[in-house]
Formats: C-alpha cells, sequence, structure tokens
C-alpha cells in the first residue's frame, strides 16, 4: 500500500509538471508581447479591477488552507471533518468563480474582447494591437486557469461524498492528497498570474 | 504499516502549521498589492515576481509537504522548473536579437484619427512601428 501510495504522488508530481509547462508556455507568450507593447500592456490592465483579483488571492489563498486541511483530516481518520473541510473548499473555489464570471461581464460590456473580437474605445494609442493581444492572453489564461478550477471544484465534491461516507483513512487516503496537489497547482498559478495581470506598472 | 512516518508532528500543531502559513501568504499578498501602489520603476516587476516566487515556494514546500516528503518528488518539482527557466532564458535572449513578429489574425481597431491623404491603404499603426 505504501509503495502504491508512493508511485501514484510521482504519477501526479509528473502530471503537475506538464500543467507547470504549459502555463509557463502562455507565461512566455504573455512576456514576449508586454516587452513588445510596453505602454499599452500598462494601460490596458487598467481595466482590470485590483480589488477583485486581489480578493480572489484571498479567497484562493483560504481554499488552499483547507485543502490541506482536509488531507489532515482524512490521514488521522476524521472523515466528517474531512467532509467539511473539502466542501468549504468547493465553497471558496464558486466564490473565486463568481467573481470571476462579474469580472468577466464587466469586461464584455466594455468590449473588452480576445484579439480581432476587441471593441473597446478611448484607448490611449489608438489603432495598436496591443490591446488585443493584452486581452488575448489575459482571457486564455484566467480561462485555462479557471476550467482548472472547476475541474478542482468537481473532483473536490466527488471526494467529499466519498469522505463523508468513510472512504478514507490513515491508511488509504491518497485521492485526497493527489487532489489537493492539484488544488495547490492552481492556487500556485493564480500566485503569478495576479501580479503578472493586475499589478504590472 | 505506516504511510506517514514523515508527519513526526501531532495534528494539532500540524494544524497550527498551515494556518501560520496561511497568515503569512495573506501578508505577502498585502506587501505585494502596497508595493504597486509605490512607483520603483523596473524595480515593481522584480519585486512582485520575487514576492510571487516566494509565495509559490512556500505553498510547495508546506501545503505540497515537499519539504518532509520524500525527495524524488521534490526533484521532480525543481526538474520541471528548471526546465522552463532554460525555456524562458532562450525566449528572452531571443528577445532583443529578432525583429518582433506582427499578429496576422487581428483587424486594426477603428483609428480615432483618420489617415493622413496618401497614406498606404493598409494603415500600419504608428505603434507597431516604434521597434522597428
Amino acid at each position: 500500500m505504501e509503495q502504491q501510495f508512493d508511485t501514484s504522488k510521482i504519477g501526479m508530481w509528473l502530471f503537475l509538471v506538464t500543467e507547470v509547462l504549459t502555463f509557463g508556455g502562455l507565461f512566455a507568450g504573455f512576456g514576449l508581447m508586454q516587452n513588445k507593447y510596453p505602454q499599452e500592456f500598462v494601460a490596458a490592465h487598467e481595466e482590470l479591477k485590483r480589488w477583485a483579483g486581489s480578493t480572489n488571492t484571498v479567497v484562493l489563498l483560504v481554499s488552499s488552507f483547507t485543502a490541506v486541511m482536509a488531507v489532515l483530516m482524512a490521514r488521522t481518520n476524521q472523515g466528517k471533518k474531512c467532509a467539511m473541510y473539502l466542501w468549504a473548499t468547493v465553497g471558496f473555489a464558486g466564490i473565486f468563480m463568481c467573481i470571476k464570471a462579474y469580472e468577466y461581464s464587466v469586461d464584455f460590456s466594455e468590449g473588452l474582447f480576445p484579439g480581432k473580437y476587441y471593441s473597446h474605445h478611448g484607448d490611449l494609442i489608438a489603432g495598436s494591437h496591443g490591446y488585443a493581444t493584452f486581452f488575448s492572453f489575459y482571457f486564455m489564461m484566467t480561462g485555462l486557469h479557471g476550467l482548472h478550477v472547476l475541474i478542482g471544484m468537481v473532483l473536490m465534491s466527488w471526494l467529499a461524498i466519498r469522505a463523508r461516507r468513510g472512504d478514507f483513512s490513515d491508511k488509504y487516503y491518497t485521492p485526497v492528497d493527489l487532489v489537493a496537489l492539484f488544488w495547490h497547482l492552481v492556487d500556485m498559478i493564480w500566485i503569478y498570474l495576479f501580479p503578472l495581470y493586475y499589478l504590472i506598472t | 504499516m505506516s504511510t506517514h512516518t514523515e508527519h513526526a508532528e501531532s495534528p494539532k500543531a500540524e494544524a497550527v502549521k498551515y494556518a501560520a502559513t496561511l497568515f503569512v501568504l495573506l501578508i505577502l499578498t498585502a506587501i505585494t498589492v502596497g508595493a504597486s501602489y509605490i512607483n520603483f520603476g523596473s524595480g515593481n516587476i522584480v519585486i512582485a515576481l520575487t514576492i510571487a516566487t516566494i509565495k509559490a515556494s512556500i505553498v510547495g514546500l508546506i501545503f505540497m509537504h515537499l519539504l518532509h516528503d520524500k525527495p524524488v518528488n521534490a526533484i521532480i518539482a525543481v526538474a520541471g522548473f528548471v526546465f522552463l527557466g532554460i525555456f524562458l532564458m532562450f525566449d528572452f535572449l531571443d528577445v532583443d536579437s529578432r525583429t518582433n513578429p506582427q499578429p496576422t489574425n487581428l483587424h486594426t481597431p477603428p483609428a480615432i484619427t483618420a489617415p493622413a491623404a496618401g497614406a498606404p491603404a493598409t494603415p500600419v499603426p504608428a505603434a507597431d512601428q516604434r521597434k522597428e
């Protein structure tokens, strides 16, 4: 059993590395375009709501804490508390998605669309592709991140039901541990997305 | 059989450790937001990314248990970031030694000032010519 647990964990870490490289490619593209359109990127980021990004950072950090507590509870044979912490994590993830949906709807109403659909008026440098490029990257990266949040919510709801049923103990808590690892990676990616998109100057 | 020999602390001590970690992460978030309101010139991005890296390391070491886990997981994680670093390094070496690629699938957004008479049929935005 212990060997199975260790092997599963190594597999999970390998998967997380592929995730890091996926997002790494997007970060590289963002960096290159920021280098190309420095003024437009700084101007475009002013359209994002800093309070929303900051709140979402706090929400995700707290959800990471509840996720690690769920692992601790599973490992110490406290299935009900484990389920409670998992539902709390799902709840915080839901708050994150609601704030994100609000941000997107405000962006769309202002014509802040990705790529060729960009129709925002009053930009400092008229006719520049820089603004549209910024929002292409913004929606691609936060959208992919949001998809990960949704997947994490589904997985943790499933685990919460199983934890409530008493499936996990100090002998077997592999799924809780691995999903928590995935959740921490999602948090880690947001830790980089937040300053790069909301705080650049 | 114990699958968690590496966890010597009591569950309660562990919970306190996680809560303290969360507290540190929230403080760092407050610092990074605060620092963004002060103009350090090009130092801002360095500060923001340094704090982000500290936060990511704390999450990796404590929340993802890399500190107390079997070293093979940490080796995989670090290797991933090393390869990402190599990728980014060559990317940004490239930035100053090449002309910038132009996206081709974009319509030029409506310009506020009409192009001057005699301008090319496809107006090339002034902003895109800066670097050439």
